[in-house]
């Protein structure tokens, strides 16, 4: 995990509180996308089974209603498509979706909801087969029932392939590329914190040294100059000491 | 994201592509509309014959699918689809949902479905 760098940021404390931050958030998030994409797992799964066994029945079910189709056509003797195609106006059945929330993924679901009071076909078989015309429309809306829940399950199942894909994008984004980079910074900013702090510790040593040094050699230079004036002071030993003459005071030197 | 109301929300019809059994068969169950707009019938089935070739098959299926925004559910004959199986594979938006049917003479086969061979895909069994 080398190849993932860091960012490009300043090695100060500050930044390092951030990334110490925000490494904990990726984790966080980490953690709960890791779950989402389990949910949605989960529900996909699920939602394949059911689509195929969906799939397997819609054939039988429309086998059935092309069948009942055909007996129709045969007792109407022949023409019986065209009519319906000419009659076909206004769509007794329509489509309601609404919408499913799975772990934060809204899934569109299709429901089959049927107009009331428009017929486009009642005047079909009216002539003969009109018995055998209703049972066929029967079979249909039954077939169509299933195709339209078909419908759902297909819609749901394109879109959590989609979501499922983008949530394990990003998930693997975060282990892979956030959370190294953001470890990588902050093992950065300790390294150069720690370098700071070694060269602030060494300067300061240096420094004390320099001063002791200094001190020492001052306490020599007064320690002779003491010793040169007591000698001085033992030769020249008149009386009190005149206040007023005016001797140089040394200067002060520390 | 991916989902957003206004994708769906007007989608209410159904649309139909296939031979004239399955066609009318599913104009009985009453999923047929037709309107006139611009002096123009907008029919939402489409009935192949012998007559039809393939361009005017794709010209139907982008119609349904593309150009049209209140059509929620494609139905469409198997056969027909194997016709232009490429536009299927191709067409990856969750909207309208687009179902292979089998139509009266042909059985269904889940070997040729394009949903399927994706479901086969994941989940990786027979």
């Amino acid at each position: 995990m080398s190849n993932v760098g860091r960012e490009a940021i300043f090695p100060t404390r500050q930044s390092l509180a951030v990334m110490k931050s925000k490494l904990k958030g990726a984790e966080t998030g980490h953690s709960l996308l890791k779950r989402k994409s389990e949910a949605l797992t989960k529900r996909f799964r699920e939602i394949t089974r059911k689509l195929k066994q969906a799939k397997l029945k819609m054939g039988q079910v429309l086998q059935v209603a092309a069948f009942a189709f055909a007996e129709v056509n045969f007792q109407m003797g022949g023409d019986i498509a065209y009519q319906i195609q000419e009659s076909a106006k206004n769509s007794r059945v329509q489509l309601k979706t609404r919408l499913e929330n799975v772990s934060g993924v809204f899934l569109p679901a299709f429901d089959l909801g049927t107009v009331e009071g428009k017929d486009d076909f009642a005047l079909t078989g009216l002539g003969r087969g009109g018995q055998k015309v209703k049972q066929t429309r029967e079979t249909y809306t039954r077939a169509t029932e299933v195709l339209v829940e078909l419908a759902s399950l297909q819609t749901a199942f394109v879109l959590l392939d989609e979501v499922i894909k983008t949530v394990n994008r990003r998930v693997n984004a975060i282990e892979h590329v956030i959370i190294p980079r953001t470890e990588n910074t902050i093992k950065y900013i300790n390294s150069e914190l720690d370098e700071l702090d070694r060269e602030e510790f060494y300067r300061l040593k240096k420094v004390a040294n320099k001063k002791a040094q200094d001190i020492a050699a001052e306490d020599a230079v007064r320690r002779e100059r003491k010793l040169v004036e007591g000698e001085l002071n033992d030769e020249q030993d008149t009386g009190p000491a005149d206040m007023l003459k005016t001797d140089d005071d040394d200067d002060v030197i520390f | 994201m991916t989902t957003n109301t206004d994708l769906f929300k007007d989608r209410k019809f159904l649309a139909i592509i296939g031979d004239e059994n399955t066609v009318s068969g599913m104009l009985l169950a009453g999923i047929g509309q037709v309107d006139v707009i611009n002096e123009r019938t907008e029919k939402n089935f489409f009935i192949v014959d012998a007559k039809v070739d393939n361009p005017m098959i794709e010209a139907a299926f982008d119609n349904f699918t593309v150009e049209r925004k209140d059509i929620g559910i494609l139905l469409i004959n198997q056969h027909v689809a194997e016709r232009i199986r490429y536009k299927l594979d191709d067409f990856k938006s969750p909207f309208p949902t687009v179902l292979e049917i089998p139509s009266k003479d042909k059985p269904y086969d889940p070997e040729k479905d394009t949903i399927l061979k994706r479901v086969k895909l994941l989940t990786g069994d027979e």
